[in-house]
């Protein structure tokens, strides 16, 4: 067999991939170190956050910025817990609304036969380019007009329509269910919604999981909501407090110490979830390509 | 095969469609039309929108001076910059990645994306102690200790350098879902078109690349470059967020969708703010255009 000069996926270190390893050390070097960092400063006492010269790692770790966090006690006199308890009820809203939303739309989408299905998916791909923050204002104009302002669901709706979850478990539908099943299932008696729930759901599985994780990635950090469509504090969520937590510190340094705190309680549970399904969405977004 | 009355309704394919249909309807075309609509009116949130014509758009065009020295030049140079080259980083990223082992690629991937869901304003205020204008700053600290600056630079708050951080700061978070396509792009393509193109005597990598690798990924290359156009514009807000709140110093970074928000829920002139949006969505549209040019398969 001719060497074809490269080598995709291979199955062991070769002498020949040095050179990409030390680019892609460099690379991950400069790229995770603000991460690092971040995970360092959440953790600085105060004498290491007004330390000069300014230290990149903690030496002895504490709670302090967390705590900052938490006890901050603002007028409205609500505790950090509710905040907490709203994010999470709307981020779990979020999550499981878009997966069911999503894929029984990318099951009529992908599988069943109707009346301007090519347009809907033509209008689908369209909107894929959609900006949401370009239409923050007459968004707002119409959640006051179907009254779900000042609710719960003035967090959850505005995340629901999200054309790449549709997209998404749409492709991966196309190549991994294959129509001779979903065939075989109908001449066994199977009707429509039969079909979805045993057949093509849990062969879309990796879309799925990608998409929950989208979902939970544009809910947990999301400010929108609670900045422009809900003006009662109790319903406000958790990066919204902690932003404003972080706006009254008054000074730069501490303002780092909580900030590096709440940006962690951000971005670690996506992380988590990033690390131990990533398998599932590199399956997923191999089907992704805009035909 | 045979239901009939309610139960051959209950099956209907528009069943599935509809609860997308109808949130889609209410969350992403009825607030383009309503400003599409709005753009011709004037309307301070309060009292009944009146129709004036044109006047949003003659006035914007005319005798907004921030939106045509700032906003605009910012937003384009902005995705510009951003757009295409966050896009190659992700390309070579994604060929470099494909040819390490699967364990390494799976490090070196999770540590290239994990940026882009720390999301850019949640960053800024890390990003404000990295770039603090006195001798504390980190940055500061390095080039006056290490390279024999005589004084701390003011970043953030000197228009010559916050737009510049904000663009590096920006593609530091832009290797998302579009980088990870091309990914699964790169790794899923069949090995044997590179064996028979070395038959066929093709040596060069980069022949490799642009007659192998880019047309057998197009599809997700395109995917990609939707996304990343997306991304480009979601930095809405990050220049105020590094400068530390308000207009940053001589509207640097100031972005249409900037200009927009702060007509619209500042100075609640959502008729001007609807006249600016439908503006973005146009630029929106055009540079997606220029992508499915150069990736789609119709041309």
């Amino acid at each position: 067999m001719a060497n074809s000069g490269i080598t995709f996926n291979p199955d062991r270190f070769k002498k020949d991939q040095w050179k990409f390893h030390a680019f892609l050390i460099t690379l991950t070097l400069f790229m995770g170190s603000p991460l690092i960092f971040v995970f360092n400063h959440a953790f600085k006492p105060y004498s290491e956050l007004f330390a000069y010269p300014p230290k990149f790692f903690v030496r002895r770790p504490t709670l302090e910025n967390f705590l900052r966090l938490a006890t901050f006690s603002r007028e409205s006199g609500i505790p950090i817990s509710r905040y907490i308890f709203n994010s999470v009820i709307t981020t779990g809203a979020v999550v499981v609304l878009t997966v069911i939303i999503g894929s029984l739309a990318a099951y009529a989408l992908s599988k069943l036969e109707f009346k301007g299905k090519e347009t809907l998916n033509k209008i689908n791909v369209f909107s894929l380019m959609f900006v949401p923050v370009a239409v923050a204002i007459p968004r707002f104009l119409v959640l006051i007009n179907i009254g779900i302002y000042n609710t719960y669901w003035a967090h959850i709706i505005p995340l629901l329509a999200m054309p790449v979850g549709i997209f998404l478990i749409k492709q991966f539908m196309d190549t991994n269910v294959p129509k001779e099943l979903i065939e075989a299932a109908k001449i066994d008696g199977a009707g429509n919604w039969r079909i979805y729930w045993s057949i093509a759901l849990p062969l879309v599985m990796p879309a799925i999981v990608t998409v929950s994780i989208l979902a939970f990635q544009f809910s947990w950090s999301n400010i929108e909501g609670s900045s422009m469509f809900v003006d009662i504090e109790a319903l406000r969520t958790l990066p919204f407090y902690m932003s404003t937590v972080i706006s009254q510190q008054g000074n730069i340094v501490v303002t780092a110490g909580v900030g590096a705190a709440s940006t962690l309680i951000m971005i670690v549970p996506n992380l988590i979830i990033f690390v131990f399904m990533q398998n599932k969405v590199m399956a997923s977004m191999a089907t992704s390509g805009i035909k | 095969m045979y239901e009939k009355g309610w139960k051959k309704h209950l099956q209907s394919p528009y069943l599935f469609i509809a609860p997308y249909a109808l949130l889609f309807v209410l969350i992403i075309a009825t607030p383009v039309l309503v400003a599409m609509v709005l753009s011709f009116t004037s309307f301070n949130t309060i009292e009944t929108p009146v129709f004036i014509g044109l006047k949003n758009y003659v006035d914007i065009f005319t005798g907004d001076t921030v939106f045509l020295q700032h906003a605009v030049s910012n937003t384009i140079l902005f995705s510009v910059i951003v757009g295409p080259i966050g896009y190659m980083m992700a390309f070579f990223l994604a060929w470099m990645l494909a040819q390490v082992p699967h364990r390494a690629r799976t490090i070196y991937a999770v540590i290239i994306y994990s940026p882009s869901i720390t999301g850019a304003i949640m960053m800024a205020n890390v990003w404000r102690i990295i770039f603090s204008g006195d001798e504390a700053g980190y940055i500061n600290y390095i080039l006056i200790n290490w390279f024999g600056a005589d004084s701390p630079v003011q970043f953030l708050q000197d228009a010559d350098y916050l737009f510049p951080i904000m663009i590096i700061v920006s593609l530091w978070g832009s290797m998302g879902l579009g980088f990870l396509a091309m990914l699964a792009g790169i790794l899923n393509i069949d090995r044997s078109l590179y064996e028979a193109a070395a038959i066929d005597g093709m040596k060069n990598r980069w022949q490799e690349i642009f007659y192998i690798t880019i047309p057998s990924i197009k599809p997700q290359m395109l995917f990609s470059a939707v996304m990343s156009i997306i991304g480009t514009f979601n930095a809405a807000g990050l220049a105020q967020a590094l400068a530390g709140g308000g207009v940053p110093p001589q509207y640097a970074g100031w972005l249409i969708v900037d200009h927009a928000n702060d007509f619209g829920f500042t100075r609640f002139e959502m008729g001007y703010a609807s006249a600016v949006t439908v503006i973005l969505l146009i630029i929106v549209l055009l540079f997606n255009k220029i992508a499915y040019r150069l990736f789609g398969e119709r041309g």
